[in-house]
């Protein structure tokens, strides 16, 4: 096995911890957890194929991962601001009582 | 430098580190600690990257997730607690979620183990990332991406800020209408 | 070099090269903590002692004067006493997370400490290529664990205090951010060692190019050390551990030595703040004169360091702590925008090198000056000078 399979599988289990975190959990705030975990998963792919991979560019992979934390901060921000909203005006942020399109 | 073991007891530990603070931060019944072992996975994902010799990325991870993300969620988690009781209940069929995710990483296990031999091979030297040629690609090759990152990052920043200012003429609806109102009396939040 | 200069460098060499070759990395690893866990304790140790007796000057009082030679050993004193003291842990208080906390706020500032170059050839730990990125990352690591001691005491002070923390440290982190990375621009290096390096140049003769010197550089360092003063949590911004307000903050559940903890890690911090502040702006270890470089570069260092906790123990004792929209605010409206002008600053300071010296501080003047008068008239204009009828 080599280092490359390991960090694949590492990354691949975390992506399925997130995933079941987003799939089972009914807190907003839960669920945007699991997302930031499977968002992390995914870097770690792109860094381990970097590193172990054949590289038809130089830095690929770094550079990718860059845009993606950037993203996911600006993903993180908006959605906790819409929960802090939502939470302003329904009093929950459990997933199924929010459930009315006109507030 | 003697070519190290690949399952190395540093390996281990760090990836337990991820692991276990993955699992906790998805099965934690408090809220506040699911965010602290959020913190405590995404460190661990530092760590791999430093082992990997991605020292910018892993000090950049850090210095986001950790400084940034994790600590505005368990902000997040404070000015929304209150009205739902701090443990949570457990979603009805929890069976489904985790039994698809486990399906998921057998399949992509499978994959990665069975993956032709020829499709990874480890380049001859090594890659390492000097900060300097990260820097010149961003800014030479990556320049269009990374102003688009950047006005994303305003908007997002102003839009955030809009949708969490509080709307004029909406009143909160009262907090017992859903009966699960917390025992305790949260303090008043400062904002 | 000459010896002084070198003495600890050559100290350690000569301890190391005892050992046999295979240990010699950890020896010196060891060598360069135990250093670090020593001589910023003390420098802490000194430093409370000094500034209740500043304070108490301020204050028309003597301060501590009963332990040792002038109340100098008054530090030792205390230290006893919250070593022998009951540690308290609320019953409702979350117990792990209460007692990691104080261990989360202590160990970030001794990392920060490690990779500042306090002297020529002495920084224990030297990131060439992420130096300035190490320091950051580890600051953002403290506002977690004030979170950890804030939510876990169960108390609504330390709640209501850990809020304010977190909002004021997310807030003050931009400016500190933003003003480091124009001195990131100018020198094309994150390393500490090349920032001081780059400054070195002499200019005029006498004077050495501290980026202090500069538009971009004097702008920045202001902005830094107010955002520096916010991260620390030191007066006027002490609105976290405001003690008329919310008793002690997110320590007010803490007793015994875990409060010492919080004490420590918040002067380690201003010290690793003022430290990174001092390889930034005020030229690192160089000395200002050319003609002073007999004085060995680390007492410059630390001589340098101590004028700044002089400085900051007198903000202590002169002015008073803002409300919290004031501080939010303050950081937004005014730190923000003009850490970002600083950014254009040193952009068009890069490229009129060679232009006359007059002429490239000409549109950092105007740059600079225009938005400070704009902000000075509309605060003037929200807050007209108040007269007082009867005071007079």
């Amino acid at each position: 096995m080599s280092a490359a399979t390991l960090h694949l599988l590492l990354a691949a289990a975390m992506f399925c911890i997130g995933l079941a975190g987003a799939l089972c959990r009914r807190n907003a705030i839960l669920v945007l957890i699991g997302i930031e975990l499977m968002l992390n998963a995914a870097n770690l792919n792109f860094l381990t194929f970097w590193k172990y991979g054949p590289q038809p560019q130089p830095l690929d992979g770094p550079v990718f991962v860059l845009f993606s934390v950037a993203i996911a901060a600006a993903e993180a921000a908006v959605g906790l601001a819409l929960i802090i909203a939502i939470h302003r005006r329904y009093r929950t942020t459990q997933l199924e009582e929010i459930s009315r399109l006109r507030g | 430098m003697p070519p190290e073991p690949v399952l190395s007891l540093a390996f281990a530990i760090v990836a337990g580190l991820v692991l276990g603070g993955s699992v906790a931060a998805v099965s934690c019944r408090n809220r506040v600690h699911a965010g602290l072992f959020l913190a405590v996975a995404l460190v661990g994902l530092a760590l791999v990257f430093l082992r990997m010799g991605a020292e910018f990325l892993g000090f950049i991870q850090i210095l986001v997730y950790v400084g940034a993300v994790a600590v505005l969620i368990v902000f997040a988690i404070l000015l929304t607690r209150g009205s739902d009781s701090a443990h949570e209940r457990r979603s009805n069929a929890p069976g489904i979620g985790i039994g698809l995710a486990v399906l998921l990483w057998g399949v992509l296990a499978w994959g990665i183990l069975h993956r032709s031999p020829g499709a990874i091979a480890t380049p001859s030297p090594p890659p390492s990332m000097a900060v300097r040629d990260l820097g010149e690609r961003l800014l030479r090759e990556e320049l269009l991406p990374l102003q688009t990152v950047g006005l994303l990052l305003t908007a997002a920043l102003i839009g955030a800020a809009l949708i969490a200012l509080p709307e004029p003429g909406i009143s909160p609806r009262p907090s017992g209408s859903h009966g699960s109102a917390g025992t305790e009396t949260p303090p008043s939040s400062p904002t | 070099m000459d010896a002084p200069d070198q003495i600890f460098v050559l100290l350690k060499h000569a301890v190391v090269s005892w050992f046999p070759t295979p240990v010699q990395p950890w020896i010196s690893a060891v060598l360069s903590i135990g250093a670090i866990l020593a001589v910023y304790p003390m420098i802490f140790a000194l430093t409370t002692v000094i500034e209740r007796k500043a304070l108490g000057r301020i204050q028309n009082r003597p301060g501590p004067n009963r332990v040792g030679p002038a109340g100098f050993l008054q530090f030792a004193a205390d230290g006893i006493k919250s070593l022998t003291k009951e540690d308290i842990v609320p019953r409702a208080a979350d117990s792990v997370v209460h007692f990691l906390a104080p261990l989360v706020v202590v160990v970030p500032p001794l990392l920060a400490l490690a990779v500042l170059p306090v002297g020529r050839n002495m920084v224990a730990l030297d990131l060439p290529e992420t130096g300035l990125l190490f320091f950051l990352m580890v600051g953002t690591a403290v506002e977690l664990g004030v979170f950890m001691a804030g939510w876990s005491s169960h108390n609504k002070y330390s709640l209501l205090g850990a809020m304010r923390a977190i909002a004021q440290l997310l807030s003050y982190e931009l400016p500190l951010l933003l003003s480091t990375v124009s001195v990131v621009m100018l020198t094309g290096s994150l390393s500490l060692n090349a920032i001081i390096g780059h400054q070195s140049e002499v200019h005029a003769g006498v004077l050495l190019g501290w980026n202090v010197f500069t538009p971009w550089g004097a702008a920045g360092a202001v902005l830094f050390f107010i955002a520096a003063l916010a991260e620390a949590n030191r007066s006027p911004f002490d609105l976290p551990e405001a003690e008329s307000e919310i008793v002690a903050g997110y320590f007010t559940e803490y007793s015994g030595f875990k409060f010492a903890l919080f004490f420590l890690g918040e002067y380690l911090g201003l010290f690793a703040v003022s430290g990174l502040g001092i390889t930034l702006f005020l030229g690192g270890w160089l000395p200002p004169l050319t003609v002073l470089s007999w004085v060995p570069s680390w007492l410059w260092f630390f001589g340098k360091l101590a004028v700044l906790m002089g400085i900051f123990i007198w903000l202590r004792g002169t002015l008073p702590r803002l409300r919290m929209d004031q501080l939010m605010r303050f950081a937004w409206q005014f730190l923000l925008p003009m850490s970002l002008i600083n950014l254009l600053v040193a952009a068009l300071w890069q490229y009129s090198t060679p232009w006359p010296h007059l002429l490239r501080w000409l549109p950092a003047a105007i740059l600079f000056g225009i938005p400070y008068l704009l902000y000075h008239r509309a605060f003037l204009r929200q807050h007209p000078p108040r007269t007082y009828r009867y005071a007079s």
